[in-house]
């Protein structure tokens, strides 16, 4: 995957430096997977325009320079899921999954649904529910939409994630005692290649005390 | 004699072994693909502040129900190692208890309230896209149990003071800002 690589060393020299502590939310925060498709820099869920609705984001291949998003590409072999968990047990209840198709350009979107076996090994489950297109970078987004209300995306956005990390590097490297003012945000002006998937709180069934666990896992093609 | 018989048996052989074959092909079905766990997440920044780089892919394929088992001995050293002040944070909690809850990294999400990290009233109901959800974290690490109220412990360590993305976000789906 090509990348800013310039902007990447210059991050993980600053890691090595600092000790080991490696930039957050969760990018380049997995030694056997950065700068690949399968690295998650972050996870947002929240509520859509409609309330009814709960959105779900997951952002991968983090520090994309603006030259090198056009090219920047979805893995046909990596599969991201989201796990949720609804009777506060920690285990996925169900999970909706996002696979990329290179034959057609489109991100295929599967679920909610109650998978077929929980935890780190999973398989595609059930029926497509919606797909969508890859956004081209530059382009207006392209929305997929289900008969039941699911919505999908999946293409390049800027990284929403904001963080003074070369400060918080400094302290933590014994280099500084407080965070200057004002702070300075490294994610500024990089992208990310976004999965955004809005799905109606109804098809989530029963919610234990109105409260899901969320987590977000990416799998590869064995 | 023998050698024809050989030869036989091994024409038969083979021809038996491609009915086999076209047998298998016609009756089994396509193998089902599976894929394995590479990367996870779920709070922001909690793999970067608390797990040791030897740890960090153990972390990322470690299932939530058996992340407390194994890592939150381990958060509660890296807490103290950060901060050796602590004593309790905003939300009242201890240092095990406070690394307990971070332990299991799980993003609560509330299917009736509004979602945030954080917003001086909701606590841990979903992460939405402006939440300065550094500064929260800062807050409960070095703050002190009155961060909130006018007397933080670290007054210089509760804000990267970067409150903002650089871009706006939409009101509607897809809600990201496009790229640069």
């Amino acid at each position: 995957m090509k990348r800013n690589k310039l902007l990447l060393t210059g991050f993980i020299v600053v890691a090595i430096a600092s000790a080991g502590i490696l930039v957050a939310a969760d990018h380049i925060d997995a030694p056997a997977v950065t700068n690949q498709p399968t690295d998650i820099t972050d996870l947002y869920v929240f509520r859509g325009q409609d309330p009814n609705n709960l959105v779900f984001v997951a952002n991968t291949q983090g520090l994309l320079s603006p030259g090198m998003t056009a090219a920047a590409k979805f893995d046909a072999n990596t599969l991201i899921e989201f796990n949720i968990d609804v009777n506060n047990d920690n285990r996925e209840d169900l999970v909706i999954q996002a696979i990329y198709d290179a034959g057609s350009n489109r991100m295929k979107v599967y679920g909610p649904i109650a998978p077929s076996e929980v935890g780190t090994r999973s398989k595609i489950e059930g029926n497509l529910t919606v797909e969508a297109g890859i956004t081209p970078y530059g382009s207006a987004p392209v929305i997929g939409t289900s008969s039941n209300g699911i919505r999908a995306f999946a293409g390049p956005r800027d990284d929403p994630f904001f963080f003074d990390l070369t400060a918080y590097q400094r302290i933590i490297a014994g280099q500084a005692t407080s965070f200057p003012n004002p702070g300075v945000d490294a994610f500024k002006g990089t992208n990310v290649l976004s999965i955004v998937i809005e799905v109606p709180k109804s098809l989530l069934g029963t919610v234990t005390s109105n409260n899901a666990n969320v987590w977000v896992e990416s799998k590869k093609k064995i | 004699m023998k050698s024809i018989n050989s030869k036989l048996f091994a024409v038969l052989f083979v021809g038996s072994s491609l009915l086999f074959a076209s047998c298998d092909k016609d009756e089994t079905p396509a193998a089902t693909v599976f894929y394995q766990q590479a990367d996870q997440m779920a709070r922001p920044a909690i793999n970067t502040v608390f797990v040791g780089t030897a740890d960090k892919d153990a972390f990322n394929t470690t299932t939530p129900s058996a992340m407390n088992a194994a890592f939150q001995t381990k958060f509660q050293a890296r807490l103290l190692g950060l901060n050796a002040g602590y004593t309790t944070n905003a939300l009242g909690q201890t240092a095990a208890a406070f690394t307990g809850l971070l332990a299991t990294d799980v993003l609560n999400v509330s299917t009736t309230a509004p979602t945030t990290f954080f917003d001086g009233t909701n606590v841990l109901t979903g992460r939405a896209l402006a939440d300065d959800v550094i500064d929260v974290e800062l807050i409960l690490l070095f703050g002190g149990p009155n961060a909130l109220t006018g007397s933080p412990t670290n007054p210089g360590l509760i804000s990267d003071n970067v409150g903002a993305n650089d871009k706006a976000f939409l009101a509607s789906f897809p809600y990201l800002a496009s790229p640069f």
